[in-house]
C-alpha cells in the first residue's frame, strides 16, 4: 500500500528566506498527523505545499503515490498544467484558519460550488452531497444561511463539509480552531474527532495538545523548518527526546 | 412581590432652533427659485412643452440611449479583459493592456472621436489577411464603420480603459483566501474568476461604473466630433438655433438628462443591493465600523473578504 503522503527532502525558499529546510514526511492512508510547533515554523507552508498551493524549491512530494505539480519526462522535470495541478488539488481537502467560506454564496451553495464547477455534477446531485455533507457536520438546518448569518464555528464547520463534498483522499488542516471564540473551539474539534474516526486521512496543524493526544496517530513537532522530532502522542507530548521539543511544551502545557 | 412602575422620562428633547431656521430659508429660497422659473418668460415653458415629446428629440432621446448603452458594454468587455490580462502571468497581455490603458486614457475623447470619424478617409480599405501577404477579404471602411459605429466604438474604447482601472481594483480588493480556498479545491484560475471573485469584485466595481454610465450619458454628446448628429444635444440644439430659442431646447435635453440619470440610480441601488447579498447581515461585525461608514461598506468589511479601499466608494 502506498503512503498517502510522502514528503522527501522538501526544501521551499521564500526569495532568500528559507522556510523549509529538507522535510521528509510519511504520512499512511487512515493516518492522523498533527504538527505542532512554533510560529514561523513552517507549518502552513509545509501542508500549503502538499496541495500545491506553494511551489517546492526542492525535494519531490508524493500524494497518494503520485508527484504533485511536476513530471519527469526522459530525465527531465517539467510543470505540470494548471488543468492537471487542480486535477491533482482536488483529491486533497484543505480547511483554513479564517475559513475562506464564499461570502456571496448560502452554505449550501458553498458546498455544492466546487462539485458542479470541477466534478461537473448536475445541480441534483450536487446538491445531495451537499446536503449529505452539512448533515455530517450537523449544519443541515442552517443550509440557506450566508456565511455572515453564522457564528466562527459553524462557518468553520460549513467550511469542512465543503472540503469534504469533493470526496477527498486526503484533508488538511491550517489551525482551523485558532480563529474561533474559545466556546466554539469543541464543535469542531467535534466533526474533526469524528472525520478521524471515520477513517479520513488527516493533517492537522493546531495549537490544541488536547487533540493531538486524543486523536494523533503520529505527533510531528517542527522548528525553524525542519522535523525536529515524531512519534505517537506519548512519546512527543510526554517524553520528548529534543531540547527545542521539551522547551516548546513546557511553555504551552 | 409586583414591581412598582418606575416613573418613565418624559423629558423636553434639547432645543434645536437652527432645525426651523435652516428649513425657513430653504423654503423661502425654493418658493424664489420657483417663482422666477416659471415667471420668467424667458424660459419659454410653452415651448419647452412643445418640444418635450417631438417625434425628432424622442429619436433624439433613442440614440442617445443607445450610444449609451453600446459604448459602456463595450467598456465593461474591454474592462474586464484587460483587467483580467493586467493580473495575469502572461508578460506579453499585461504589456499590451498596459499599453491600452496608457493611449485611451492619456489622449482626449474629443479627439479619440475625431480620428474615428476621419477612420474610412484613412483606411479605405480595411482587409482581412496576412500582413505583407494575402489578403482574404476586403471591405470599404465606410460599409463597416460607419458614424453610428465609429461613434460607440470612440466611446466605448475609451470608456474601457478607465473602467479598466476601476475593475483591477475591485478584483484586487477581493481577498487572497477566497483564490486560496477555491484553488484549493481544485477549481481553475478561470472559473474562480468567473464564480467566486468577480462577483464579490461586483460590490466594489458597480457603484464608481454607476457613476462612469451617468458621465457616459452626458458624454455621448461629444459625439459630434465624428459627426454623428443624431443624438439629443445635438438635436435639441439644432432644434433651437433654427427656433431661435436656444434656452427651452436646453431644458427640454436638460430634463431627459436628470430623468435618465434618476433612473439609472434606481437601478444602480438595485444591482448594489443584488451583488451585497451575503452582505448585509449586522451583528457579526468583526472588522471594528468607522463612524459615518455606509451600511454596505460595514457589511462589506463585516465579511472580512476585501480591505478597505478609501478610492473605492465614489458616489454620484
Ligand atoms: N508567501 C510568503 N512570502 C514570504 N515569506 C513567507 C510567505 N509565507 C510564509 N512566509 C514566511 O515563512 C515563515 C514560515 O511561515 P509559516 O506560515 O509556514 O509558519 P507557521 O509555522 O505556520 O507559523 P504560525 O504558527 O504563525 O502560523 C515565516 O517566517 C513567514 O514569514
Ligand atoms: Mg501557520
Amino acid at each position: 500500500m502506498t503512503a498517502m503522503v510522502e514528503a522527501k527532502g522538501v526544501h521551499k525558499l521564500f526569495g532568500d528566506l528559507h522556510v523549509l529546510k529538507g522535510v521528509d514526511l510519511t504520512v499512511e492512508q487512515g493516518e492522523v498527523c498533527v504538527v505542532l510547533g512554533p510560529s514561523g515554523s513552517g507549518k502552513s507552508t509545509l501542508i500549503r505545499c502538499i496541495n500545491e498551493l506553494e511551489q517546492i524549491s526542492a525535494g519531490r512530494m508524493f500524494v497518494d503515490g503520485e508527484l504533485m505539480g511536476l513530471k519527469e519526462v526522459r530525465g527531465r522535470l517539467h510543470r505540470l498544467s494548471d488543468k492537471e495541478i487542480a486535477r491533482q488539488r482536488s483529491k486533497v481537502g484543505m480547511v483554513f484558519q479564517r475559513f475562506n467560506l464564499f461570502p456571496h454564496m448560502t452554505a449550501l451553495e458553498n458546498v455544492m460550488e466546487a462539485p458542479r464547477q470541477v466534478r461537473r455534477l448536475d445541480k441534483a446531485a450536487a446538491e445531495r452531497i451537499a446536503r449529505e455533507q452539512l448533515e455530517r457536520v450537523g449544519l443541515s438546518d442552517r443550509a440557506d444561511h450566508y456565511p455572515s448569518q453564522l457564528s466562527g464555528g459553524q462557518q468553520q464547520r460549513v467550511a469542512i463539509a465543503r472540503a469534504l463534498a469533493m470526496e477527498p483522499d486526503l484533508m488538511l488542516f491550517d489551525e482551523p480552531t485558532s480563529a474561533l471564540d474559545p466556546e466554539l473551539v469543541g464543535e469542531v474539534l467535534a466533526v474533526m474527532k469524528s472525520l478521524a474516526a471515520s477513517g479520513m486521512t488527516m493533517i492537522v496543524v493546531t495549537h490544541e495538545v488536547g487533540f493531538a493526544r486524543e486523536v494523533a496517530d503520529n505527533v510531528v513537532f517542527m522548528d525553524d523548518g525542519v522535523i525536529v522530532e515524531q512519534g505517537t502522542p506519548a512519546q512527543v507530548i510526554d517524553a520528548p527526546r529534543e531540547a527545542r521539543t521539551r522547551d516548546f511544551f513546557d511553555k504551552v502545557l | 412581590m409586583p414591581q412598582p412602575t418606575p416613573e418613565l422620562i418624559h423629558a423636553r428633547p434639547v432645543p434645536r432652533p437652527s432645525l426651523w431656521i435652516w428649513a425657513g430659508i430653504v423654503v423661502v429660497l425654493v418658493a424664489m427659485l420657483v417663482n422666477g422659473l416659471l415667471t420668467n418668460p424667458n424660459y419659454h415653458w410653452d415651448v419647452v412643452a412643445e418640444f418635450l415629446f417631438d417625434p425628432r428629440v424622442v429619436s433624439a432621446l433613442g440614440w442617445t440611449l443607445l450610444l449609451t448603452v453600446g459604448a459602456m458594454l463595450l467598456g465593461i468587455t474591454l474592462a474586464i479583459t484587460t483587467a483580467i490580462m493586467r493580473m495575469g502571468t502572461n508578460p506579453i497581455l499585461r504589456g499590451v493592456s498596459w499599453v491600452y490603458i496608457w493611449f485611451f486614457r492619456g489622449t482626449p475623447i474629443y479627439t479619440q472621436l475625431v480620428f474615428w470619424g476621419l477612420l474610412p478617409v484613412l483606411y479605405p480599405k480595411l482587409s482581412l489577411g496576412i500582413p505583407f501577404g494575402p489578403e482574404w477579404f476586403v471591405f470599404d471602411t465606410q460599409d463597416v464603420i460607419n458614424a453610428g459605429v465609429a461613434a460607440v466604438l470612440g466611446l466605448g474604447l475609451n470608456e474601457g480603459a478607465y473602467l479598466s482601472e476601476i475593475v483591477r481594483s475591485g478584483l484586487n480588493s477581493v481577498d487572497k483566501g477566497q483564490w486560496e480556498a477555491s484553488t484549493a479545491l481544485g477549481m481553475k484560475r478561470s472559473t474562480t474568476l468567473r464564480r467566486i471573485v468577480i462577483p464579490q469584485a461586483m460590490r466594489v466595481i458597480v457603484p464608481p461604473t454607476g457613476n462612469e454610465t451617468i458621465s457616459m450619458l452626458k458624454t455621448t454628446s461629444l459625439v459630434l466630433a465624428v459627426p454623428f448628429t443624431l443624438e439629443l444635444t445635438f438635436v435639441t440644439n439644432a432644434i433651437g438655433n433654427r427656433n431661435f430659442l436656444p434656452i427651452p431646447l436646453l431644458i427640454v435635453a436638460a430634463i431627459y438628462y436628470l430623468v435618465i440619470t434618476s433612473i439609472l440610480m434606481v437601478g444602480q441601488h438595485f444591482l448594489e443591493a443584488y451583488y451585497g447579498r451575503g452582505f448585509d447581515t449586522e451583528g457579526t461585525v468583526r472588522t471594528k465600523p468607522v463612524k459615518g461608514m455606509s451600511k454596505r461598506q460595514r457589511a462589506i468589511l463585516a465579511s472580512g473578504t476585501v480591505h478597505p479601499d478609501p478610492n473605492a466608494e465614489v458616489t454620484p
